[in-house]
Order: structure tokens, then C-alpha cells, then sequence
């Protein structure tokens, strides 16, 4: 079986695996990196959403040999204690109901943020547009999104951590 | 029918999802207690029984609880408080809200209690987490049996230090006295105390409330936001194997031939047929999937089947008059002399599609074999008649079935059955490993249920004062509940009739009443139009309810009704009643293109004493959400034994661009018991929508609502 060199949360992975295996059956059956879920198998609800050389990408419809080389951060590479802004953010606009989408709108939003710091609501909506909330906390995301993108510029502003309530 | 003797409630449960339980004794004696210690360490523990039933008081351990318990409460020697309940968490949030009850009763903050949910060696029986019956009877339960805990742990101080009990009190988890201050951990130490709630007992009133109440964050919500949380398809177990079903590729077929020779060749890949059942596992999801496409299996699927277009003729032409389901008509008074003595009649025929769940967690299951008792993983609203599903398809005692169930990533009334954990359970007890199942999206839409589709006419008659005075319902397939009309009209005929469905249904959101909702609004909208009066009006002057008149008043005045905010925008209005709690939602729309656009959604909801403000605005928004889909874009389509959008990206469901502005006005009534939030909210969003979307031109009679 080939092999491929893998960078994942900051660590380079050998994996063994068909050059079609899915990014994310590889992170969750070969690393039991489980925090990205298993919605749909095709690309169309966003809960296995991770980021590939930080840009926001649907695991499940993503090849194993086109990660070979790159870097993948999913949820559980996103940060330990203290927790990632977008993670603080999600938890004080309760921003979920059953979870299940949240890894993956988590990601999306970290890699919405890298490219676009100030979002507005149309913004938010068109590009996370892919990723599903079934229980329908869209709202609350969209001010877990606003509150953490104006966490995350003033974190850069001042070059130091802010201080998140919890 | 059943009414709740604790929240004067009539709640009623669609009969299609109960799969008659066999009734279950939970039986409690000492060595019971003693084994429930050995799990817990010592402590003390209550237990709670639902009203009604036989109980036996006392604190000491002594007597036999033999009654339907339904819920218990531990204190460890630590002072740490475990719920015991076989609810089910699925996203509506209960896992904070029954802390809450257990946490206020006990007089200590919510991270001092945990709860243990729907594992059935654990808990007590519970028939299952549906028809919003968690808040009303679930939290009570918890809450007498907190509370009769904390009676106890009083008593036992009283005796300890010998003082006079009415001189000790209650403080932040410990008993306080002149000359004495212990937390309950103290007081428990190296006891086996056990009692039952006293007959009569109740929860504190609500005006004295101190956690439930307030809003409070979801009680492990840093193990959703780092993924850490493991549903049913993250669990994992020593030598686990992965296993698939062969299916037919359309929703419907019966097993013809099958050629499994490629799949037995493959190296580590067990086939396993029983009866109609094929399956395969392997030691990858890779190769079982693999295995699986080998097989080769011809299925019969009969001709003729209805389409989604016939599916409405169909529903008719099978109907079943008197008898079985439908029964007989409510009657009242004599609705066709009413009809004949009518100044204005009114007459329509509404039809409601198929419409799918789609719980972003799939249905699946881990099951583990061990001499002779099958363990099984699986996300379920209703454990305990999965433990029932299991111990009939394997012929073993209910002992000898373990369901847990993980919080899980939602359900909508679309998890009551447990195929799923059927099929993992007889893929490893062939494999002789354990075995994880998990459906894909696509076997999700073809062999989970939908929500009924149905036909309700409506046929009214009004008297030469606008007041209604004849109202005829026949509603075909799409559920008996909540087909009773809140209006004050004297002469009735309201019958359900039971059709074959071609597709499987079961139960959903709001169960019956998001169809009936639909209509009956959009009826009632019809006759206010016909007859040129207000609609808000026209409904207050066939309402009695005072309950129902506020969340009406409430939303109507909250979206300035009746005036729109500009010219060329409208307002659509609805109201409803189910499951013990009230909503109205307004609408406000402007025209684009041949179609409308949702500027603003208003929504007023009222279910008693509110327990969690910001948890119930988050199901509220929710529940609007999910309306959404069903009234703009969500029905199944399907003709020849297939779906023909039996797939998320061919099945809309409501996404960020589809949300509009929503509002959420909250009547609190502490003065009456609560209820759940978790579906009622539905009901209204279609007729809101479709009321607002008459200012622009006719709307079709079938759901989604669009002009024609």
C-alpha cells in the first residue's frame, strides 16, 4: 500500500493508506482524531471541516494523496487550555445545540478569519453557507463569529492574549 | 390521552410512535440498593416515582421500593450529586436544565451535579425522550427526589450532632447550625443510606427558585467546542470491526438473489446472511465498504408504486374509514345544518409532502458481545425500546441487553427506532468482535421515516356576524395528534383516517400539528381575507383561551401589525397550541420576482415558568429554523421505489443565506407549571409565512408555500 507524509496538528504522519482514502477516514479510523464528524460523505454539510495548510476544507471529499506534503489542523490540533478564541467565542453565544456540526463550523470559522478578520453578516452567511446547523443556531454562530473576529483583532492590535471570559 | 397530574397538561402521543413497550416493573429492594452502592460507593440515595404510582416512604433503607421508579439521586461521600434519568440528550439541552432542578434543590451551583443519562443498567425505565416530556414530568421527578434528599441529610444532621433539626439550615452544599458546619459529603461518609421520596412531597414552588430560572450554558459545552465529546459514530472499542448492510438502491425491495463469492474471497472480510439480512464486516470501514459494493444482489421492487405526485390520491383512495386508527369523528353539535344555514361557506383541500429529519449524526451503533449479553452504543430517544428491539431480534432477556446512549447529535423525533442497533448487534455477534455500524447519508433518507405526508380538507360555514360556525376537518395520513381545533366554533366534525403510506413515516418535530397547524391557519387567513376583517382580529374573536389571546396579542404587536414596515412589504400571522405550551409567529415578507423574500420573523412563545431563558431562546430560534425548511423548500420526492433527492446535496435543508432576522419574545408565567419547549415553535412558521405571502398573489394549497 503507498505511503504518504502528512503533516497533522504540528506532527508529520507516514500514513499507509489508497491514494483515494478520505482525508477524513484516515484522521478518524487510522489517528482516532474523531473530533471531525461524519455527516454527509459529500462535501455538502461542513461537519468534517479541518484545515488544509490553513485553508478550510471538507475532509470527507478530500483524497489522502492530495494532502500528501501539507499541513491539516483539525479541531483537536486548534488548542488546548487556554481554549481557541472561535472556541470561546461559540461557548458564550451558546452557539450549538446537539454539537455536532461545531467542530466543523469551528474550523470553518478560523479559516473564515484568516482571510477575511472583519466579517459582516453577509460575509459570515456566504462562507459558511456550506456548513449545516441542523438544530439552527445559525444566528447565535454568526455572533459567535462576529464576537470572536473582534477578540481576534484586537488580540492582534495590542500583541497580546486577551483575556476571555468564561 | 393522558393527563399529568403534576402539570395539568393533556398531552397527546402520536400512537404510531409507540411501539408498545412491554410494561416494566422496575423493582427495587435492598440487595438492588446495595448494588447500585457498589457501583456509587456509599452515600445516600433517593428515589423518585412518578405521581400516582404506589410508594413506600422511609429513610433508612429498610423497606422494598417496588413502584415505577423513574428517576434517582445520589450524594457521594465526596458531596458530589448524580441524576439518574433515561432521558435522552439530543441537542435540546436537558442535560443542563434537569441539573438545574437537581442543583436547586440541593442549594449548590449546577458544577457540583452531574447527570447519568439513558444507559439502561444504570437508570430507571423510561419509555423515551419525546412529546416535550422532560421539562413537565422529568424535572419534577429529580426535583422531589433532590429535594427529599435534602430533607434527609437534615435529619441525619439533627441526629449527628443532637441538636434540634428546625435549627439547621441549608447553605451552598452544606448544613449549617449554632456550633456546626458540615457539606454533605461529611455528613454521608462511610453510610449507605437509601430512601424514597415521601408521598406528597413536592419540589420547591417556583417562586422560590434560585438556579432554575436563570439562563445558564450547556453544562459540558467545552467538550462540544473541542470536539472532544464522542458521539455513537466517534466510539471505539478493543478489536473493533466496521460493518455494512447490503441494501437495495431505492427505499423499497425485497431480497431476490445475491452473489457474496467476491466479498468471501476477500482476506478478513465475514459475510454474514440471515433470512432477508445481509451484511458484511471487516477489520476496516475501507475494505467493508469495499466488500460490500462486490456483492451482487438482484431486488424485486413491485410496480406501481405511488409517486410524489400520486401520493395524495393514493392516501385517499386507501383510506380506512371507521375502525383501526382512524376511528371515529369528533363530533359537535350539527356541523351540516350549521353549513346549510351559512351566510358565507368556505371550502379547501391542502396537501403536505414527506419531509426528512436529517439529524446531522447518522443513525448507528457499536455492539459488543460478552458471554451471552449484548452492549450496545447507539443514539436513540428511546433506549429502553431499543433494549425491547434487541432482546426480541436475538430471543434473550432484557438482562441481558445494555443500550447506552451517548448524547447525540440531534434526532427531531427521527430516532425512535433502532435498526441500526439491531444490525450492528447480529453483524458482531456473526463476526465475534465488536462491531460499528454507521449509516451513510444516503442510507439515511432511504431507510430511516419521514414525517407523514397528508390530505386535510377543511370545509367551514360562517354566520352573517364573521363568526364561524361550522367547522369540518378530514385530515388523511398525516398523523392523528393534535387535530382538534383551539377555536371557539359550536358545530364540529374532526376525523382523522389512517392511509397506507408508501414511504415509511414515524414521528417528527411537533409531530402531527406542523400539518394541522398549516392548514387551520391558513384557513382561518382565508376567511379573515374572504370576509375583509383584521386576521388578528378575526382569530381573537374565536379564541377564549387567554393563554393563546397573549402570545397572539404579543406578536402581533411586536411586529406593529398590521401595518408593514413599508409599502411594498407584508405581514402574515399564525397561532397555535401544543404540548402544554402556546406561539404565535409573525411574518413579514417582500415580493421578489415571482416568489417573496423573508425580511423579519417574529415569534412570541409561552410554556409556563421558564427553567433556562437563554436555553429556551436557542430552542425557540431553532425550532423557527427547522420550520423554515419545511415551509420554503424541504418535501421528499420519489416515484418508481426511489427517492429522487435522497441526498444532502439534493435535499435543501435551511442554511445561513435562508435566515432572516427572527425575534423571540418570551411570556414568562411563573405561576404556571412548565412545559417543554422543544417543538411547539414549529408550528406556526409555514402559515406565517404562507398568510403574508397571500398580500402577493394565490399560494398553492401543497406545502412548501409558493405562489402560483
Amino acid at each position: 500500500m503507498p505511503s504518504y507524509s502528512v503533516r497533522i496538528n504540528d506532527r508529520t504522519h507516514q500514513i499507509e493508506g489508497q491514494p483515494d482514502d478520505s482525508l477524513l477516514s484516515v484522521l478518524r479510523y487510522e489517528l482516532d482524531l474523531t473530533g471531525s464528524k461524519f455527516g454527509c460523505g459529500e462535501g455538502a454539510c461542513g461537519a468534517c471541516t479541518v484545515l488544509v495548510d490553513n485553508q478550510a476544507t471538507r475532509s470527507c471529499v478530500t483524497r489522502l494523496a492530495a494532502v500528501a506534503g501539507k499541513s491539516v489542523t483539525t479541531i483537536e490540533g486548534l488548542a488546548g487550555t487556554p481554549l481557541h478564541p472561535v472556541q470561546d467565542a461559540f461557548l458564550e453565544a451558546e452557539a450549538f445545540q446537539c454539537g455536532y456540526c461545531t467542530p466543523g463550523m469551528v474550523m470553518a470559522t478560523v479559516g473564515l478569519l484568516r482571510t477575511n478578520p472583519e466579517p459582516s453578516d453577509a460575509d459570515i452567511a456566504r462562507l459558511l453557507d456550506r456548513n449545516v446547523c441542523r438544530c439552527g443556531t445559525y444566528p447565535r454562530i454568526v455572533r459567535a463569529v462576529k464576537l470572536a473576529a473582534e477578540r481576534m483583532r484586537k488580540t492582534d492590535t495590542v500583541g497580546a492574549k486577551v483575556e476571555v471570559r468564561r | 390521552m393522558t393527563r399529568s397530574s403534576d402539570s395539568e397538561v393533556d398531552i397527546e402521543i402520536e400512537r404510531y410512535e409507540l411501539t408498545e413497550a412491554p410494561r416494566y416493573t422496575f423493582e427495587v429492594d435492598r440487595r438492588d440498593f446495595m448494588r447500585i452502592f457498589g457501583a456509587m460507593g456509599g452515600g445516600l440515595l433517593v428515589f423518585a416515582s412518578m405521581p400516582g404510582a404506589a410508594q413506600e416512604s422511609g429513610r433508612t433503607g429498610q423497606q422494598t421500593v417496588s413502584s415505577d421508579v423513574s428517576a434517582w439521586v445520589h450524594v457521594d461521600e465526596r458531596g458530589h450529586i448524580t441524576g439518574y434519568t433515561g432521558k435522552t440528550e439530543i441537542g435540546q439541552n436537558i442535560r443542563t436544565s434537569l441539573t438545574q432542578a437537581i442543583a436547586d434543590e440541593l442549594r449548590v451551583t449546577i458544577d457540583r451535579v452531574s447527570l447519568v443519562m439513558a444507559d439502561t443498567d444504570l437508570v430507571p425505565f423510561d419509555q423515551g425522550t419525546f412529546g416535550s416530556q422532560s421539562t413537565p414530568r422529568m424535572a419534577p421527578q429529580l426535583a422531589r427526589a433532590a429535594a427529599a434528599a435534602r430533607e434527609m441529610l437534615l435529619d441525619r444532621a439533627a441526629a449527628q450532632w443532637n441538636v434540634e433539626r428546625s435549627t439547621l439550615a441549608v447553605k451552598d452544599g452544606r448544613i449549617v447550625g449554632p456550633g456546626h458546619s458540615a457539606g454533605y459529603g461529611e455528613i454521608t461518609k462511610g453510610q449507605k443510606l437509601a430512601g424514597a421520596v415521601p408521598a406528597g412531597a413536592s419540589p420547591s414552588r417556583i417562586a422560590d427558585w434560585m438556579v432554575r430560572g436563570t439562563p445558564q450554558k450547556k453544562v459540558d459545552g467545552v467538550a462540544f467546542v473541542t470536539g472532544r465529546h464522542r458521539y455513537t459514530p466517534d466510539i471505539t472499542r478493543p478489536g473493533m470491526l466496521y460493518g455494512v448492510v447490503i441494501r437495495p438502491d431505492g427505499y423499497a425491495g425485497t431480497l431476490g438473489s445475491l452473489d457474496d463469492g467476491a466479498a468471501r474471497a476477500m482476506a478478513g472480510v465475514t459475510v454474514v446472511r440471515d433470512g432477508t439480512f445481509a451484511g458484511v464486516v471487516a477489520p476496516t470501514d475501507r475494505l467493508a465498504r469495499k466488500a460490500a459494493s462486490s456483492v451482487k444482489a438482484e431486488w424485486r421492487v413491485s410496480a406501481d408504486l405511488p409517486s410524489s405526485q400520486t401520493v395524495y390520491d393514493h392516501l385517499k383512495k386507501t383510506a380506512t374509514t371507521g375502525g383501526g386508527r382512524g376511528g371515529a369523528p369528533t363530533v359537535a353539535g350539527d356541523v351540516s345544518a350549521a353549513r346549510a344555514a351559512a351566510a358565507w361557506t368556505f371550502d379547501a383541500s391542502y396537501r403536505i409532502p414527506y419531509i426528512a429529519h436529517v439529524p446531522l449524526e447518522p443513525r448507528s451503533a457499536v455492539a459488543e458481545w460478552s458471554e451471552g449479553k449484548v452492549t450496545v452504543w447507539t443514539g436513540t430517544q428511546r433506549p429502553f425500546g431499543v433494549r425491547t428491539e434487541l432482546a426480541d431480534a436475538f430471543r434473550i432477556p432484557e438482562t441481558q441487553v445494555r443500550v447506552i446512549v451517548p448524547d447525540t447529535g440531534s434526532a427531531y423525533g427521527g430516532k425512535h427506532t433502532g435498526e441500526f442497533a439491531v444490525e450492528a448487534a447480529r453483524l458482531a455477534k456473526a463476526a465475534g468482535k465488536p462491531v460499528k455500524l454507521v449509516w451513510t447519508r444516503v442510507e439515511e433518507f432511504r431507510f430511516g421515516y419521514f414525517r407523514p405526508a397528508g390530505v386535510i380538507d377543511v370545509k367551514t360555514g360562517v354566520d352573517a356576524d364573521g363568526r364561524i360556525t361550522a367547522w369540518e376537518f378530514d385530515n388523511w395520513n398525516s398523523g392523528p395528534s393534535a387535530i382538534q381545533t383551539p377555536y371557539d366554533i359550536p358545530n364540529r366534525r374532526i376525523q382523522f383516517h389512517q392511509s397506507e403510506s408508501p414511504l415509511r413515516q414515524g414521528s417528527y418535530r411537533g409531530l402531527a400539528a406542523t400539518a394541522k397547524h398549516y392548514v387551520r391557519e391558513m384557513h382561518m387567513d382565508a376567511i379573515a381575507r374572504a370576509l375583509g376583517v383584521d386576521a388578528v382580529e378575526f382569530r381573537l374573536k374565536h379564541l377564549k383561551d387567554e393563554r393563546m389571546r397573549n402570545v397572539l396579542t404579543a406578536a402581533a404587536q411586536k411586529i406593529g401589525w398590521p401595518k408593514a414596515s413599508s409599502t411594498n412589504r407584508a405581514l402574515g400571522i399564525a397561532c397555535g397550541t401544543e404540548k402544554g405550551s402556546y406561539v404565535a409567529t409573525a411574518a413579514e415578507l417582500s415580493p421578489a420576482g415571482k416568489a417573496f423574500k423573508i425580511e423579519r420573523l417574529v415569534v412570541s412563545f409561552e410554556c409556563g415558568a421558564i427553567v433556562n431563558p437563554d436555553g429556551l431562546t436557542n430552542q425557540v430560534e431553532g425550532s423557527i429554523v427547522q420550520g423554515l425548511g419545511g415551509a420554503l423548500f424541504e418535501a421528499i420526492e420519489f416515484a418508481e421505489g426511489r427517492l429522487l433527492n435522497g441526498s444532502m446535496a439534493q435535499y435543501r435543508v435551511p442554511r445561513f443565506k435562508d435566515i432572516p432576522p427572527i425575534e423571540v419574545v418570551l411570556l414568562n408565567r411563573k405561576d404556571l407549571p412548565s412545559a417543554g419547549a422543544g417543538e411547539t415553535p414549529i408550528v406556526c412558521v409555514a402559515p406565517a409565512i404562507g398568510s403574508a405571502a397571500r398580500n402577493f398573489g394565490t399560494v398553492a394549497t401543497e406545502l412548501p408555500v409558493k405562489l402560483v
